[in-house]
């Protein structure tokens, strides 16, 4: 038994290892040596391999990097915001009042797999001073002048950010809603807690774990979004992942990209963490 | 059911709006490539479809199609066959570091773009790979896993352990047990899996972007010509054509995804 236990075991390890090892090789190798490079300088062409902090030191003080950090850091908030607040309806919508759920989760999803450099593209032709939208409400004479707020700004990144992840916050929220035990419902109704109690007293504390879910979903990638903030940013809605491929392309710094790569990794990592902290918490403290 | 109908008297009428707001952006490519002027506004100038025909002629745009059909077949085949492998070890064996082994493969999906992008980019050169249609294969191939993985975990799960026994017992194989029970039941997973793991490394841009030196694929291509106004009518149908032809691969995959837990979602 002992014997045959032990070779189920090794089978599993087998199996699994390929796509383990993959994946975690890509992961840890590139990392450290990313970490190698940040500790290197550039000297014009060449790279100098003496140990020093002096990458780590020039992006703290500049305060471009601050503050393309905090930016970034900022709007990815403010995106995972909007996208999940816009979504939870939705969400509730297709776990509780339609019958044809399935046919809901396709229509959600069937916009995500056309390219996503396309889908960024045309909010830039939406939003544009001479785009769709303006020219749309020019000719509804709903305004006079083009409107000129729409694009090359955060509002625009966040928008199009907003749309382009709305899926990856539909999808774990409509799981948790799904899973929630409907008898929990009818029996707070049956207690005589009205709809709003009920929804704020047990549904909402009950799908926290998808709320979680489909913020860190949305967080963490797009804080590092290049593709967004370099098409409908601007200079306004710039943000760091620009910077970082400036250092790996034109500007030839690669170990002051390095050291930039692996600041944003931290700052993300410790944002993500305090907020599972924080919201956990929250979500123990109101039922 | 009443009293939240009550609560939410708008609810339906919300979610018809935001899919509009998903749509809007994803409909207006092919409305513009078909339009008659070179500016993307109204009012719509009329119909034409010449900036399909000049699509047929830009030499380097077909060179970065089947760049990206190659890159794509590969990393689907390669990445599937992880997902196989592992979602059966996920499924059938219990091994120490099963978890582990479970969660780190997912890692891909929460990993910012640009941080892979430019660590494998580091990486490749300092082992000596020069930026290729290789290195955004090895790339695409980590980005894909997890599709592949969680699409033949779910087809796994279906899977009736006591059907491969029979087979044992009635004197098959391993391999011939694997090839003629195991095989056909997830077929239609595999098969899901393989188109979903396709897209993903189809539309793919900024690991393209940085690991693809002189070879584009297609959205690498695609990003060099966007920023000139007077391509922009051909970059639109070539978007059209492009949306078309994820549409119908998920529609085929999502198909064949269905027959493989044959669970209704």
């Amino acid at each position: 038994m002992t014997l045959q236990l032990k070779s189920e075991a090794s089978k599993g390890i087998a199996l699994s290892a390929p796509a383990t090892l993959y994946v975690g090789l890509l992961v840890a190798v590139p990392l450290g040596i990313l970490v190698v490079y940040s500790f290197w300088t550039q000297t014009y062409v060449d790279i100098d391999r003496t140990f020093t902090w002096a990458n780590y030191k020039e992006a703290l003080q500049d305060p471009l990097v601050r503050h393309l950090i905090r930016r970034s850091i900022l709007i990815a908030g403010m995106v995972t915001i909007v996208t999940v607040a816009l979504a939870y309806p939705i969400a509730y919508f297709i776990a509780f009042k339609t019958q044809k759920k399935t046919l809901w989760l396709l229509l959600i999803t069937i916009p995500f797999w056309s390219s996503y450099l396309l889908r960024v593209f045309s909010w830039k032709l939406i939003l544009g001073f001479n785009g769709v939208m303006n020219s749309a409400l020019l000719g509804l004479g709903m305004i006079d002048e083009p409107l000129t707020f729409l694009l090359y700004n955060e509002f625009a990144v966040v928008l199009t950010l907003a749309h382009a992840w709305a899926p990856f916050a539909i999808l774990p929220l409509y799981v948790s809603l799904q899973k929630i035990d409907r008898s929990l419902l009818e029996a707070a109704d049956d207690l005589g807690s009205g709809p709003v109690l009920c929804f704020l007293r047990v549904t909402l504390p009950l799908t926290v774990p998808g709320i979680i879910a489909a913020c860190l979903i949305i967080f963490i990638p797009t804080v590092g979004d290049y593709v967004t903030p370099a098409l409908v940013g601007g200079s306004e809605g710039k943000m760091i992942a620009n910077l970082i491929q400036v250092q790996f392309g034109a500007a030839n710094n690669w170990p002051f990209g390095a050291t930039l790569s692996l600041m944003a990794m931290l700052a993300v990592g410790l944002v993500a963490i305090t907020f599972v902290i924080v919201t956990q918490t929250a979500g123990r403290r109101i039922r | 059911m009443n009293k939240l109908q009550r609560f939410f008297p708008g609810l339906q009428s919300y979610a018809v709006l935001y899919l509009v707001f998903l749509y809007l952006p994803v409909l207006l490519l092919p409305l513009f490539s078909f339009n008659d002027g070179t500016i993307v506004a109204f009012p719509l100038k009329g119909f034409t479809l010449k900036w399909y025909g000049q699509l047929g002629e830009a030499d380097t745009l077909i060179q970065a199609l089947f760049n990206s059909l190659f890159v794509g077949a590969v990393s689907a085949i390669v990445s599937t066959s992880f997902g196989l492998f592992a979602a059966r070890a996920y499924a059938r064996y219990r091994f120490k570091g099963r978890e582990v082994s479970e969660g780190l493969v997912m890692l891909p999906l929460v990993i910012p773009g640009i941080i892979v992008a430019s660590s494998m980019l580091v990486l490749f050169l300092s082992i000596g790979l020069q930026p290729s249609l290789m290195t955004v294969i090895l790339g695409h191939v980590f980005l894909a896993i997890p599709f592949a993985v969680s699409i033949m975990k779910s087809a796994f799960d279906e899977f009736d352990q006591s059907l491969e026994e029979a087979a044992f017992d009635l004197g098959e194989t391993v391999v011939g047990t694997f090839r003629r029970v195991t095989l056909p039941i997830v077929a239609p997973g595999i098969i899901a899996s393989l188109l979903v793991t396709f897209t993903v490394s189809f539309d793919e841009f900024v690991l393209a972007f940085f690991l693809s030196g002189n070879q584009p694929t297609l959205p690498v291509y695609i990003w060099s010509q966007i920023r000139f106004p007077a391509k922009l009518p051909s970059t639109l149908a070539l978007g059209s054509l492009l949306l078309l032809f994820s549409v119908l691969l998920l529609l085929t995959a999502e198909y064949f995804r269905r027959r493989s837990t044959k669970s209704s979602v």
